[in-house]
């Protein structure tokens, strides 16, 4: 046995008595060093897609805000990730963002066991006193690419490569083609479902076909950049998807659109820590920073770039919505008119084509 | 029309090359007696280490190497835990995959997000200039070409040579193959490392020609699209190289025909190269005494040498 002769051993703890005490002092109002958030994904960090964003927002927390971080990536939606979440909320951290749809029931009932514990679920629509919700509105992104695609287009054909047949998806698909219309009124778009977020060697054979039967712009709802590569070898044009792909493509990019959560996370963890925080739910968009672009390839004339400009503008200042009408569905019957807006209820359950799409939409 | 055609076959013959590889490579294993279901995993060492060598290199006879041995060092994993240490073959060959996964995707951390033009395209002289027929068959790279002599070189090497012959014994009856004196944990062995060193070159097609990138779990289900083509294949090698450019035929065809705007609801589409490749390799094969004839009859079942 070892016996501490030392005795000034004691002074050791001294400065851990004191912080105990300073904690004391300083009550409820909290601190960064006490802070801890944690983040669950769905995917690796290295996906270059959606995860690979929300990882930019932690990072953007940790040097804004100086509050430690932590993150568990690759975690399976359902049982697995109420255990990963549960674990977060038992070892101290204050917030804990959930970063998948199907996060939402694990996340709930987390929420329900620690009262004391913020929450934030993405793109999920079930929320409590501590359990916030938040998405984005990528559509406004489209909107912004279908009116380049309209300047750009010389065929007046756009390929889609779509993953799976949810509002969501064709919210986006709806939202490009009208905008792409209202600049080139005979305008279409093809599209392809591959039924994935992530082929990369699908999405790519996806592209060749659409570039094939005549498009000569290619955008996508799927996560990997090989369609812009096949796009930069064709010598046909390409928007990146969720992050900047400009590496992949470096002529034919014209822009991407950027999901970007770093203000996002920034403000609610500072919300936090000022006391601030409550239980809200987000769907916001280019207004708030939350959808972003990569800036314009060089391919883009002057002509679109301020069209482009314009209407994201208009979107920031509310003078222009991706759903104003008029409106007609696929057959060509009007769903909304000239002065009207679709609302939220609507493009949350969207399973419906625009005018100018082609194609048949399964599940009708 | 005849561009779009044309166009769609050099797509197909893309999206058939690697099943062909890795099909080809596991159907050999199977043939000794062997079942590897760590073929998704191999692929995914192979596609990492032949695209972080043409990033380090440059060069694109390396790579295709660095693809191959890759594999091949993956299944001399396998071949150790079941022929050295008689471990069950389905759940190593589920571990391997696991594996595969894993490590491909730790290894290639940094190199996501880097670009490579693909595989340089070699036009055989005379011959390309073909119409019609010169750009299909006499335009590839260098691993279409090879996996063309692949399935000539497999089919002959079962059929008409005495190696093939004692790995088919082998494959049948690995008792009766000892008891003559031939080593069957040899033979397993390197059937082993063919298969794997085939799969590291599925995967190194995927990484530097098919989409020439590196993205965690790039192979998408190929590996186990290439185990189901053995089978309902019946072990035969130019069935295994008709089914799998029927596979990617069927997939090539149906994205056309969403682009094209036909009214069939696209979850049906993305069934049918499924749907298609079963229903016609079962039926081509129902002839009960050939798949007897042909199914290795010592599959997944472990070797004791006795006496």
């Amino acid at each position: 046995m070892k016996i501490n002769t030392n005795p000034f051993g004691i002074l050791k703890s001294l400065p851990a008595l004191f912080l105990a005490a300073a904690m004391m002092v300083a009550g409820t109002s909290a601190q960064a060093e006490d802070i801890k958030v944690g983040f669950v994904y769905v995917g690796p960090v290295g996906d270059h897609g959606w995860t690979y964003r929300h990882d930019q927002g932690r990072l953007a927390v940790e040097k804004e805000l100086g509050v430690a971080t932590t993150f568990v990536e690759s975690v399976a939606e359902g049982a697995d990730s109420e255990r990963v979440i549960r674990n977060l909320a038992t070892t101290g951290h204050g917030l804990i963002f959930t970063t998948s749809f199907g996060y939402m029931n694990p996340t709930l009932k987390v929420a329900e066991q620690f009262p004391d514990v913020k929450f934030e679920h993405a793109t999920g629509y079930k929320r409590a006193d501590n359990l916030s919700t938040y998405s984005a509105r990528f559509y406004e992104g489209r909107t912004v690419l279908g009116t380049i695609a309209g300047h750009m287009s010389k065929t007046g054909v756009v390929g889609y490569i779509a993953s799976f047949p949810i509002p969501e998806v064709v919210r986006g698909i709806n939202a490009f083609i009208l905008a792409m219309r209202k600049v080139n009124p005979d305008a279409v778009v093809k599209v392809v479902w591959v039924n994935s977020w992530y082929d990369p060697g699908k999405e790519g054979d996806a592209a060749k076909a659409l570039i094939d039967q005549g498009a000569d712009i290619i955008t996508q709802h799927t996560d990997s950049p090989a369609p812009l590569q096949v796009a930069e070898q064709r010598g046909v044009y390409a928007f990146g998807q969720a992050s900047d792909m400009s590496a992949f493509a470096p002529t034919a990019q014209l822009t991407a659109i950027i999901n970007d959560w770093n203000p996002y996370y920034v403000s609610r963890v500072k919300a936090l820590m000022e006391g601030t925080w409550e239980s809200q739910d987000v769907w916001s968009g280019i207004k708030t920073g939350m959808v972003e672009f990569a800036p314009y390839g060089d391919a883009v004339p002057a002509e679109a770039r301020a069209a482009a400009d314009a209407v994201r503008e208009g979107i920031v200042n509310g003078t222009l919505h991706s759903f104003d009408g008029p409106i007609n569905n696929q057959a060509g019957e009007q769903v909304i008119g000239e002065g009207e807006t679709l609302d939220d209820g609507v493009l949350l359950g969207m399973d419906w084509y625009v005018e100018g799409v082609q194609g048949e939409l399964g599940g009708q | 029309m005849a561009d779009i055609l044309i166009a769609a076959i050099l797509t197909i013959i893309t999206a058939a090359t690697p099943l062909v590889y890795a099909a080809l490579g596991e159907m050999i294993t199977e043939k000794s007696g062997v079942l590897n279901l760590g073929v998704e995993g191999m692929i995914l060492v192979g596609a990492v280490a032949g695209f972080a060598t043409i990033h380090s290199t440059g060069s694109a006879a390396l790579a295709i190497f660095a693809g191959l041995a890759a594999g091949a060092l993956l299944a001399s994993v396998f071949a150790l835990l079941v022929l050295g240490f008689q471990a069950t073959q389905v759940a190593t060959g589920l571990a391997l995959t696991i594996f595969g996964i894993g490590v491909s995707a730790l290894v290639g951390q940094d190199l996501v997000g880097i670009a490579y033009d693909g595989l340089p395209k070699i036009s055989i002289p005379l011959l390309s200039s073909i119409p019609v027929i010169g750009p299909l068959l006499f335009q590839h790279d260098i691993l279409v070409y090879g996996s063309f002599a692949l399935v000539f070189l497999v089919a002959w090497f079962l059929k008409n040579t005495r190696p093939g012959l004692v790995l088919r014994a082998v494959g049948n009856s690995h008792d009766a193959a000892h008891a003559i004196g031939y080593p069957v944990i040899r033979i397993r062995y390197m059937a082993i490392l063919f298969g794997g060193a085939m799969a590291g070159l599925a995967g190194a097609y995927l990484s530097l020609a098919y989409s020439p990138l590196w993205i965690e779990n790039m192979s998408a289900g190929r590996g186990w699209i290439a185990l189901a083509l053995v089978v309902f294949a019946t072990w035969r090698p130019w069935r295994v190289f008709f089914g799998a450019y029927l596979f990617g035929g069927i997939t090539i065809f149906q994205l056309h025909a969403q682009a094209f705007g036909v009214g069939v609801p696209a979850q049906i589409m993305s069934m049918l190269p499924y749907l298609a490749t079963i229903v016609v390799l079962v039926i081509i094969s129902r002839d009960i005494n050939k798949i007897k004839l042909n199914a290795p009859m010592c599959i997944g079942k472990p070797f004791h040498p006795t006496a």
